[in-house]
């Protein structure tokens, strides 16, 4: 697997460069249903969430969390990763910009690997945090 | 009723081969253009064969029926929130793979919320196992009951 980082070069405090999505779309929550196969009809399905009292469909929290593994593995390179856990907090609506973001905290060696350790969010246009998660990656 | 009995039990397991399409139709979904995922000569010689999402495990729902759940507590569906996801790697998962997966109800407990009034937490955890026997990841799950209907914020 390619890994991107060599351990040596990488710092604690390095960042891991940002993912931004401006305006995610309908059309990407039912994308993702489908590809993940996560029908829930809160992300898709307008009728249902206001008869649930909602104002609008909003993102599947994984959807999320795929764009911010998108900004890691675009970092430590795709393969490297060992640990990605993620919790959820304020939802993401139509129309929000996501910046998936992240940074270096640890460095370690662990079962024979150069391991880096990091905290990870997703934020959207107002800074309040959509995700705030960790990681761990193998580095060269 | 959370029934505390059910923490340690196991579902039926399932099969989880890995599939190309639905590789590509997942980066795409998560808006991931890495030609590793696309490419498969460049994957074969960079990865040993096209490789997949970190939350790509999450598909497995496409795959998993009632009797592979090891079942959801007695929750109530439609106050269902996912709370947390883990992922932890111990091998390549790559296409042409074939996974089985054994979900297991790691904990279940409660907490007093805020606004939602109590609270109920269930852990599922899903082992894969490869084709060849190896232990590849763990997913961990959170979900987690509301005391009241979920509204918006």
């Amino acid at each position: 697997m390619p890994a991107k980082l060599k351990f040596d070069q990488v710092k604690i405090g390095d960042e891991i460069p940002p993912f931004v999505v401006e305006g995610v779309t309908r059309p990407d929550f039912v994308r993702y249903a489908g590809a993940s196969g996560d029908f829930v009809p809160l992300h898709y399905d307008q009728t249902f969430v206001e008869a649930a009292g909602i104002p609008t469909v909003f993102a599947q929290g994984m959807f999320t969390a795929g764009l911010l593994s998108k900004a890691l593995t675009d970092y430590v390179g795709v393969g490297q990763v060992r640990k990605f856990k993620v919790r959820f907090a304020t939802r993401v609506w139509p129309g929000d910009t996501v910046t998936c973001r992240g940074k270096v905290t640890n460095k370690t060696e662990k079962n024979g690997e150069k391991i880096i350790e990091g905290e990870l969010e997703v934020v959207n246009q107002k800074g309040e945090p959509a995700i705030k998660g960790s990681f761990a990656a193998a580095c060269a | 009723m959370a029934e505390q009995s059910i923490v340690g039990k196991t579902g039926k397991p399932f099969r989880f081969p890995i599939e190309w399409s639905k590789v590509r139709e997942f980066a795409r979904a998560i808006k991931d253009p890495n030609p590793l995922y696309f490419d498969p000569e460049l994957a074969k010689k960079e990865c040993g064969g096209i490789p997949v999402p970190v939350t790509f495990l999450q598909a497995a729902a496409f795959w998993q029926d009632e009797q592979s759940s090891p079942g959801m507590g007695g929750f109530d569906l439609r106050r269902i929130l996912h709370g947390e996801q883990e992922f932890e790697f111990f091998k390549p998962i790559l296409v042409g793979d074939v996974l089985t997966g054994v979900a297991r109800v790691a904990n279940l407990f409660e907490k007093e919320g805020g606004r939602g009034g109590k609270m109920r937490f269930l852990v599922v955890e899903t082992e894969y196992t490869n084709q060849k026997g190896e232990k590849v990841a763990i997913a961990r799950s959170t979900l987690i009951e509301t005391g009241q209907a979920v509204k918006a914020s």
